[in-house]
């Protein structure tokens, strides 16, 4: 099972090598891994997406815990959190499909960044699902190169008072 | 107040945080810091290699409680000492070990003597750090030493470029440490204490299964208070020896993989586990799936990621051992329709059948009146010692031998290395032991294989008067893996016999030590007594049976049920 990990981090040089290095070490596979600062400038907050059953995954937390420069885990579910991720697509884009391509584009709402003669680079930004959808859609069209920048949540606000 | 240098500032700190004695070697990294050192009242032993100052300082911190420290140059004396450093770390010991390492210049320029310690050591230190400004030296080593002691101690590195240290501050002055990110939990929630407490009220068959946490939280006598207390039997993980006396009745000696058939059986067949401190290693669970498969299992633990990593458990606390086991302890004094003798009376069925399995498979092995035995020595040793000196081994067969035979009735006196299993460790370990009690008989308990790993620090012993004695339980063989090759190798016995030995006695006297040899039984007590009355290192070398084995044993992959007996 999929298992999506929000940490924050003291942000020091280190602390980076001491997470992945946890997480190779005990044999845990990280599937995408995002960090960058948060507003206070000390800390960073890192997103990992994990596979594993619930024991391993209550290790993996207990163990991230564990590290002295690890403040807080939190395990994202559905629910509670916005999730978002951010995919470059390069798509084949010969004469006869150069208008689907662009109609898919649209209709999730993504960009076109850049053009060549035989393909397009889309932009897309959305949840795991969404990303999902538009690679099945677009793979028979002919996917030529992705990057993924690997997912990114934050909590909802509550919404009563 | 005027600025001083780093490596001062250096010095001033160990001695704020109570450091009179040092582990290291010299190098081109340290240079300044020994300059400091040289002046100051610190003593600094001067050890043959960087493995045994780590050593030395983790057998200093394991028997004093204090924090041992051991100072490295960069480079090569950095990767001597990762070794030291994997054992701490795998039996939870508090030291601090600084390192040099080239100016700040040169880090990553692959510089003379340069290695990224930091990086080749964050997997087996509790915490590293590199320190790259001058203003953080002294908060860091602060942090360190608060770190290596607190919570499930560890080891701690500190890596210190060469010209910082010679670069001049102004000492700061003493803050309360706060880490935000580090707090551990040390008091026990009250909910998880009364519902222990109430399974164990429950329990017909309980059982005590006691390891190294108990010792390093020195609560030996707040477990002691609750065994004897509620009548329950306690056994022993190799790390937790000592923490329960091993010559009271309730004791059923050590479990696992070469523990007693009575603690084995106990746990197979108890209704409720009680575990402090220990965190179900594979060496005592054996094969996991039939593990204590008829009990309930409370886990008393400073560190939330051992409980429930293993085997499930279903009653957690979380918290340091002495306060879990102090509000036991409470819970039950103030127990009003509880009475001592009903709990012994209840658990009195429970105690005739583990009697029943002492009779019939007590700790032994087949005596002979010429051949010497190498449990007879450890026998004789506890005998002459009265159970009171402190013991180091190597590791192998000689390890299981004495944890098996000499009875541990306090804690902080067994030094062996349990997680890692290194052997070389007894030697620097005893000097480390020495160096904190030197009026302690200290002995080290070696095989002929084991104590040539370092057998360069006999110099060390001698410099700084550590009068060890070195009991080397000599087969000619690597003994515990020539017993697993006897066993499942068809005595195929690839590259375990050494063939080329040194005469230890000749070897002691080249390094003006006592050398004494037993051939014969009849020779092994004046031998031992003979060391023991001498003023000066001693290594003792025993001709032992050959091929003898550790029994019992567990073979691997096997329950503890299923256990090989003499």
């Amino acid at each position: 099972m999929k298992h999506t990990i929000s940490v924050l981090l003291q942000n020091k040089p280190g602390v980076l090598s001491r997470v992945t290095g946890l997480f190779s070490g005990r044999g845990f596979n990280i599937e995408s891994l995002c960090v960058a600062e948060t507003l206070d400038p000390n800390v960073s907050c890192l997103t990992v997406v994990s596979r594993g059953d619930d024991t391993i995954i209550e290790q993996i937390t207990k163990q991230l815990n564990k590290l002295i420069d690890v403040i807080k885990v939190t395990e994202i579910t559905d629910k509670d959190y916005v999730e978002r991720e951010m995919v470059l697509i390069r798509v084949k884009a010969e004469a006869h499909t150069r208008a689907e391509v662009l109609r898919v584009v649209d209709i999730f709402r993504g960009k076109v960044v850049d053009v060549s003669a035989k393909s397009y680079a889309i932009e897309l930004t959305g949840s795991a699902s969404k990303i999902q959808a538009v690679l099945d859609i677009l793979r028979p069209i002919g996917i030529k190169e992705i990057v993924r920048t690997g997912i990114i949540a934050m909590g909802r606000a509550t919404k009563t008072k | 107040m005027g600025k001083i240098s780093g490596s001062q500032a250096i010095v001033k700190c160990l001695l704020e945080q109570g450091v009179k004695t040092i582990f290291g070697y010299p190098g081109g990294a340290v240079l300044d810091l020994y300059d400091a050192l040289m002046d100051s009242e610190i003593t600094n032993v001067l050890v043959r290699h960087e493995q045994g100052a780590v050593h030395a300082a983790d057998g200093f911190a394991r028997v004093s409680g204090e924090v041992g420290v051991a100072l490295l140059t960069s480079g090569p004396g950095a990767t001597n000492g990762v070794t030291g450093i994997a054992t701490a770390y795998m039996d939870s010991i508090p030291i601090v070990i600084l390192t040099g390492q080239v100016p700040r210049a040169l880090i990553g320029n692959d510089a003379f003597q340069e290695v990224d310690i930091v990086g080749i050591t964050r997997p087996c230190t509790k915490h590293n750090y590199l320190v790259n400004n001058v203003e953080d030296l002294v908060p860091t080593l602060r942090e360190a030493f608060h770190i290596a002691r607190t919570g499930r101690p560890g080891p701690v590195l500190v890596d210190l470029p060469k010209d910082l240290v010679a670069t001049k501050l102004t000492y700061p002055e003493i803050t309360p440490i706060h880490i935000s990110s580090y707090q551990p939990t040390y008091n026990p929630h009250p909910v998880q204490i009364e519902k222990a407490c109430k399974r164990i009220m429950k329990a017909t068959r309980p059982v005590l299964y006691v390891g190294g946490g108990v010792i390093l939280s020195n609560s030996s006598n707040e477990l002691t208070e609750l065994a004897r207390k509620l009548s329950i039997p306690v056994t022993m993980t190799l790390m937790g020896l000592g923490a329960f006396p091993g010559t009271d009745e309730l004791s059923m000696g050590m479990l696992g993989m070469h523990g007693t058939y009575t603690a084995n059986m106990a746990v197979a067949e108890c209704d409720l586990l009680i575990a402090v401190g220990a965190r179900f290693d594979d060496r005592v669970t054996g094969k996991l799936s039939e593990f204590a498969s008829k009990a309930e299992i409370i886990h008393i633990d400073i560190d939330p990621t051992s409980i429930s990593k293993n085997v499930k458990v279903d009653i957690p606390i979380v918290a340091d051992c002495k306060n879990a086991l102090k509000a036991i302890n409470k819970w039950f004094d103030t127990q009003s329709n509880f009475s001592l003798e009903e709990e012994a009376n209840r658990h009195k069925p429970w105690f005739d059948t583990i009697k029943e399995w002492t009779t019939k498979h007590p700790l032994a092995y087949r005596e002979n009146n010429s051949i010497i035995k190498p449990q007879y020595i450890i026998e004789t040793i506890h005998r002459l010692t009265e159970g009171k000196a402190i013991i180091t081994t190597e590791v192998g067969q000689n390890q299981m031998w004495a944890a098996q035979f000499h009875k541990f009735d306090y804690p902080r006196h067994f030094v062996t290395s349990g997680g890692l299993g290194t052997m070389g460790f007894g030697l620097p370990a005893a000097i480390g032991a020495q160096m904190a009690f030197p009026d302690r008989t200290v002995i080290d308990i070696a095989g002929d294989g084991s104590i040539q790993m370092n057998i360069q620090e006999l110099a060390t012993a001698r410099q700084f008067n550590c009068p060890v004695k070195i009991a080397i339980l000599n087969n000619g063989y690597l003994g515990m893996v020539r017993q697993w090759q006897e066993l499942f190798y068809n005595k195929r016995y690839s590259s375990t016999t050494m063939d080329v030995t040194p005469d230890f006695v000749e070897l002691a006297k080249a390094y003006g030590a006592v050398g004494l040899r037993a051939t014969k039984k009849s020779e092994v007590e004046p031998v031992i007594k003979e060391a023991l009355a001498t003023k000066n290192l001693v290594i003792m070398d025993f001709k032992i049976e050959r091929e003898e084995g550790v029994y019992p044993m567990v073979p691997a992959g096997k329950a503890t049920t299923e256990m090989l007996l003499v």
